[in-house]
C-alpha cells in the first residue's frame, strides 16, 4: 500500500486507535508464588492478564505473551511490600498510582510499600508504554487480581499455621487477625504463603470498601525530586563516558553535503567528528522509528561545553534532499511506502496551499442521512474555518540518551515513552539479539508524545559503537526545538444548516492538515444530527510530525467547540443547553452505529460544570466566560474559563473543570494533572506556534517560542470529578483538548472578536468588549 | 584551560576547565552534581537556578571565571536532610509532575523567601516568572511558596 503523504511513518494513528475501547474483558489470571531468599513471599503475576481486546492491538502478540509472569509483589519478613511499576514515568504519576491499585487489594499499610521502576523486558513485559492515557486503564484489573491473590494466600498461610478455617481470618493494613485474637503481620506469614497454592479465583473489593484507591497518596519519587537526585536521563553518568551532539541541517528538506572538521577537531576535549547514517538504504522503518534527518554529523568530546564550542567551528555545506521514499511497517504489521516530498517549505505557503486544498476533493469519512439536501434546503448556513500551527513539544528535559554498545552487547539508559517499540529496530540495526540489549528506563522530564519516537536512542547506540566508548547523546534546546516531530498543522471548515425554526438539520466538517488531517468522524456531534458529513484531506510535507498530548483531539476540540458556540449563538441558545440538547438526541435516538462516546457521561460532565461554575447565575453575569467539553481517550472533560483583558493581553483568571474518568485512583495527583492540562492548554492556545521560512523553523528557544509562565497561569483552577464506580478510563490527555475551545469562547466574550487562527494572541487583541 | 577553586555546598572543589565554561556544566559534568538542570542555555527557563551568595542565579550563562570566591549552593546543598521549608512545602503540596524543572523552581523560591519572607501573589508571580514548568504546576508552586513562608 502506498501512503500518499506522511513523513512520519508516524503512528499517531496508534495513539488514536489506542483511545477507543471496544469493551469485553478477558479475565485470565497468571500467578506464581515462590519463596524469597532470606524468607518472604514473591508473587509473580502477569501485567497483561485481563487486558481488553483493544489493548492487544498495541501488540498483536500479547495473547500468547499474556501467560508470562512479569510483574511481582515481594513481601519480606520485616513487613515491607515491594511493588514494581512497569511503565515509564513522565509525570503522569504511574509510579504511585499503579502500586496503589495492588496495595488496595492486598490491603497493606501504604507506609510499608516501596515502589520500584521495573526493568525493561520486551519479551516478558510486552509494550511498556506511556501514552494514550492507558496505564491505569489497562492495568486496573491485572493489578487488582494480583493484590487480591497475594492477600488470599497470606490468609491461607495463617489458617494453616493457626489450624483454623480461613474464613475466620481477616486481613487488613498488613495484619492478619483471627477471631481468637491471634495476629501476625504479612511479613511473618510471607514465607509460609510462598507454599500456598495460588488461588484460581479471587474476590475483588467492592469500590465502596476502597481505602487506598480514592485516597490521595504523595508522589513516590517526590523526596528524590525535591533534593535533586539523578532521576532523569540527562543525569545519568558513567565513568569514561563521552558527550556527543548532532549537528542537523538548518532546514527541513536539506541534508549534509560535506563538512570540514579540521578546526573543530583542534578544539580542546574533542575526540572525534564524523558523519554516519542513522538508517541504511533500504531499511524498513518501524512505526516509531520516525526520524527527520538521516545523515548525522556527530561531534564527540569529553564534556558538554567543549562539544558545544567545537560545533561552532564546524564548516558545513547542506544540499536539498530531493524526494525520498522509504518503507514503513506499522504497528499492526501493515507495510506502506512513504514518499517524502522535496522542497523548502514556509508557513505562508502552507496557509495558501491549505486554503486551496480546503476547496478541493476530500475523502469521505462518515455520512449520515442526506447532508447535501439539508444544506440546500437550509434557511441559514453557518460556515467557519479554523486554523492551528505546528507545535513543538518542548519537554523541559531536552532529548538525550546514554549508550554503551560493543560487539557483544548494548546498554541503553534514558527517557523513552515506548522502549519496547524501538528495541526491535535497535536489534536489527546493531545486529544484536534482544537479550543482549538492556534498556534502562529513567524518569522523563516531560514527554507529551515526543518521546514515543526513539530515533535518538538508536542515534546514541550508533555513535557509541562508532567511537567504541560509552556516550551520552544530548540535544541542545535548539536541536530539540528545530528537529521536527511536531504536532501537525491543521485546519477545518465547519458548516451548520439551520431550518426556518433554527433547528440544526445538517452538520458538515471538512478538515485537513500537513501532513495528516485531524478528523475524528465518529465523535460528537456525530450521532446527534440527522444529516452529517465528515471529510478529510492531507498535504504531503517533509516536516516530521508525531503524537502531541491528545493527538488530533487537541485541534478538534478547539475548532468544533468554538463552532458549536457560534451555532448556539445563531440559534439564540445557551451554549451548555445547546450541547445538552444534542446529547439528549444522541442518547435517545442516536444517528448512525459507530458513535464513539457515551452521551450520558458526556452530558454528566456538562451538568457538573454547569453546577460547579454557577453557569448562568446572575452573580456571574459580568464574567467573560467560555465553555467547552470534549471526549477523547475514553474519558470526558470540560472547562469553564473566566477571562479578562489585562495589559492588552487575554488573561485567564479562573477555571472550573469537570471530568469523568471513572474511578479516580489518586485524587490529589489527578487534580494536579487536570490543573496542569489547563495551564498547558491555555499556553498553547494563546502562545504556541512553530512556523517555518524556507524550510527553517523560525523558533529555536524560549525567547521566540513562548511558553506560559507563572504570571500568566490562572490563580484558581477548581477541579471536579463525576463520582461513579466505572473502571478507570484515561486522565493524562482528556482534560487538555477542551481548554483550547473554552479559551476561544471566552476570548470572544472578552473581546467581541472571534479568533479563528491559533495562537490566539499573535495579533494585538481588540480590547473593546 | 584554567584552574578554579569553587565553594559549592560548603565544600571546596578544584576544577581545570576553559574560562568560558558555564557554572551549570562545571556542576553537572565535572562535579557530578546533576540536580541543577539544563533547559535552555540562555537563562530563559530557570531550570539551572543555583544560589550565588544566597541570590538566585542562572548557572547556564554564568562563566566559571566570574564565580570567584562566591559561595555556591545547589539543590543538593539546600538542606542536609532535604528538609528546607521550601522542600517540605513542595512535598506537602505534591507539586511535581515530571519534576525536571522543580529543582530550579525550589532554588528560585528559596531565594525569594530570603529577601521577601511573606510574598504576595504578585511578588511570587513576578519573581517566579523566569522559571518555566511545562507540566503547568504553577498553582501548586505558588501554594507551596505560601506554605513555606508560613502564610
Amino acid at each position: 500500500m502506498k501512503n500518499k503523504n506522511t513523513n512520519s511513518g508516524a503512528d499517531t494513528l496508534l495513539a488514536e486507535h489506542m483511545e477507543t475501547d471496544s469493551g469485553g474483558m478477558l479475565r485470565r489470571h497468571f500467578l506464581k508464588a515462590s519463596a524469597l531468599v532470606g524468607g518472604g513471599l514473591m508473587l509473580r503475576f502477569s501485567w497483561l492478564s485481563g487486558l481488553k481486546p483493544m489493548d492487544k492491538m498495541v501488540n498483536p502478540n500479547l495473547t500468547e505473551q499474556g501467560s508470562q509472569l512479569n510483574g511481582y509483589i515481594q513481601i519480606t519478613p520485616d513487613n515491607i511490600v515491594k511493588i514494581l511499576c512497569p511503565n515509564p514515568e513522565f509525570g503522569q504519576n504511574v509510579m504511585t498510582s499503579l502500586p496503589m491499585i495492588v496495595a488496595e487489594e492486598l490491603d497493606v499499610d501504604w507506609k510499608n510499600v516501596v515502589v520500584e521502576m521495573g526493568p525493561h523486558d520486551n519479551v516478558k513485559l510486552g509494550p511498556q508504554f506511556t501514552g494514550g492515557s492507558n496505564s491505569v486503564r489497562m492495568y486496573w484489573t491485572p493489578l487488582r487480581n494480583a493484590g487480591a491473590s497475594a492477600r488470599q494466600m497470606l490468609i491461607e498461610a495463617a489458617a494453616k499455621a493457626w489450624s483454623v478455617p480461613a474464613s475466620e481470618i481477616t486481613a487488613k493494613e498488613g495484619v492478619l487477625s483471627h477471631i481468637s485474637g491471634k495476629t501476625a503481620t504479612y511479613g511473618e506469614m510471607a514465607a509460609a504463603a510462598a507454599n500456598v497454592a495460588v488461588p484460581k479465583d479471587v474476590q475483588l473489593k467492592s469500590a465502596k470498601d476502597f481505602t487506598i484507591v480514592r485516597n490521595s497518596k504523595k508522589n513516590a519519587e517526590g523526596p528524590k525530586i525535591v533534593t535533586g537526585k539523578p532521576l532523569f536521563g540527562l543525569d545519568y553518568w558513567q565513568e569514561g563516558m563521552k558527550i556527543a551532539m548532532i549537528e542537523h541541517p538548518p532546514a527541513f528538506g536539506l541534508k549534509l553535503k560535506s563538512f570540514d572538521a579540521s578546526q573543530a577537531l583542534k578544539m580542546p576535549g574533542i575526540v572525534d567528528v564524523f558523519s554516519l547514517k542513522l538508517y541504511e538504504d533500504g531499511y524498513e522503518q518501524a512505526g516509531f522509528d520516525t526520524r527527520t534527518f538521516n545523515d548525522l554529523l556527530v561531534v564527540v568530546g569529553n564534556s558538554t561545553w567543549e562539544v558545544m564550542n567545537a560545533r561552532k567551528k564546524l564548516k558545513t555545506a547542506w544540499e536539498p534532499i530531493g524526494e525520498t521514499k522509504y518503507n514503513v511497517v506499522g504497528w499492526r504489521g501493515d507495510k506502506r511506502e512513504v514518499v517524502v516530498p522535496a522542497g523548502l517549505e514556509s508557513t505562508s505557503a502552507h496557509l495558501e496551499k491549505m486554503a486551496a486544498y480546503a476547496k478541493g476533493a476530500a475523502k469521505e469519512l462518515r455520512k449520515d442521512g442526506d447532508p447535501e439536501t439539508a444544506f440546500k434546503n437550509a434557511a441559514q448556513v453557518i460556515e467557519r474555518t479554523y486554523h492551528a500551527p505546528f507545535l513543538a513539544h518542548n519537554c523541559m528535559e531536552p532529548i538525550n540518551f546514554f549508550a554503551h554498545v560493543t560487539d557483544e552487547q548494548a546498554l541503553l539508559v534514558g527517557p523513552l515513552q515506548g522502549p519496547g517499540w524501538i528495541e526491535p529496530s535497535l536489534s536489527k540495526i546493531l545486529n544484536l539479539p534482544p537479550e543482549k540489549i538492556e534498556i534502562q528506563m529513567t524518569r522523563m522530564g516531560g514527554g507529551f508524545g515526543r518521546r514515543a519516537y526513539g530515533h535518538y536512542m538508536t542515534e546514541a547506540a550508533l555513535i557509541s559503537r562508532k567511537v567504541k566508548s560509552p556516550v551520552k547523546l544530548i540535544y541542545t534546546r535548539e536541536d530539540d526545538m528545530t528537529y521536527g516531530i511536531y504536532r501537525p498543522m491543521y485546519t477545518a471548515t465547519y458548516r451548520a444548516a439551520l431550518d426556518a425554526n433554527k433547528n440544526l438539520i445538517g452538520f458538515h466538517v471538512k478538515g485537513g492538515g500537513i501532513p495528516e488531517h485531524p478528523i475524528h468522524a465518529n465523535r460528537f456531534p456525530a450521532g446527534a444530527v440527522d444529516n452529517y458529513l465528515a471529510e478529510g484531506w492531507e498535504i504531503p510535507s517533509n516536516i516530521t510530525i508525531g503524537a502531541f498530548r491528545a493527538p488530533r483531539s487537541n485541534f478538534n476540540a478547539a475548532a468544533e467547540q468554538s463552532f458549536l458556540d457560534e451555532v448556539a449563538e445563531a440559534m439564540g441558545k445557551d451554549p451548555i443547553d445547546f450541547r445538552l440538547e444534542l446529547l439528549q438526541r444522541a442518547k435517545t435516538n442516536p444517528v448512525g452505529q459507530n458513535n464513539e462516546y457515551d452521551a450520558d457521561r458526556y452530558a454528566g460532565v456538562l451538568e457538573l460544570l454547569k453546577e460547579k461554575s454557577g453557569w448562568g447565575k446572575p452573580e456571574n453575569s459580568h464574567k467573560k466566560r467560555g465553555v467547552a467539553a470534549y471526549f477523547c481517550h475514553n474519558s470526558y472533560a470540560g472547562h469553564v474559563v473566566d477571562m479578562v483583558i489585562r495589559d492588552g493581553e487575554p488573561y485567564v483568571e479562573h477555571v472550573t473543570s469537570a471530568m469523568d474518568c471513572g474511578i479516580v485512583v489518586n485524587p490529589d495527583a489527578a487534580i494536579n494533572m487536570v490543573q496542569g492540562a489547563v495551564v498547558d492548554g491555555i499556553g498553547n492556545a494563546l502562545y504556541g506556534a512553530l512556523t517555518h521560512k524556507d524550510g527553517a523553523p523560525e523558533q529555536s528557544n524560549f525567547h521566540n517560542y513562548r511558553i506560559i509562565r507563572h504570571h500568566e497561569a490562572p490563580r484558581n483552577i477548581d477541579v471536579h470529578f463525576v463520582q461513579n464506580d466505572i473502571d478507570p478510563t484515561g486522565l493524562g490527555e482528556p482534560p487538555f483538548p477542551p481548554v483550547f475551545g473554552a479559551v476561544a469562547n471566552a476570548l470572544y466574550k472578552a473581546t467581541g472578536n472571534r479568533k479563528y487562527m491559533q495562537p490566539f494572541t499573535v495579533e494585538p487583541p481588540n480590547t473593546q468588549g | 584551560m584554567a584552574k578554579y577553586t569553587l565553594k559549592v555546598n560548603g565544600k571546596t572543589f578544584k576544577v581545570d576547565v576553559d574560562a568560558s565554561t558555564p557554572l551549570l556544566w562545571v556542576l553537572r559534568d565535572h562535579l557530578h552534581l546533576p540536580g541543577t538542570k539544563y533547559g535552555c542555555g540562555m537563562a530563559l527557563c530557570g531550570a539551572c537556578t543555583v544560589h550565588l551568595n544566597g541570590a538566585a542565579t542562572r548557572s547556564c550563562v554564568l562563566p566559571v571565571s566570574s564565580v570567584g570566591k562566591s559561595e555556591i549552593t545547589t539543590i543538593e546543598g539546600l538542606s542536609e536532610q532535604g528538609d528546607h521549608p521550601v522542600q517540605k512545602a513542595w512535598l506537602e503540596h505534591d507539586v511535581a509532575q515530571c519534576g525536571y524543572c522543580q529543582s530550579g523552581q525550589i532554588m528560585n523560591a528559596a531565594a525569594l523567601l530570603k529577601t521577601t519572607p511573606n510574598p504576595t501573589d504578585e511578588e511570587i508571580e513576578n519573581f517566579m516568572s523566569g522559571n518555566i514548568c511545562r507540566c503547568g504546576t504553577y498553582l501548586r508552586i505558588k501554594e507551596a511558596i505560601k506554605t513555606a513562608s508560613g502564610q
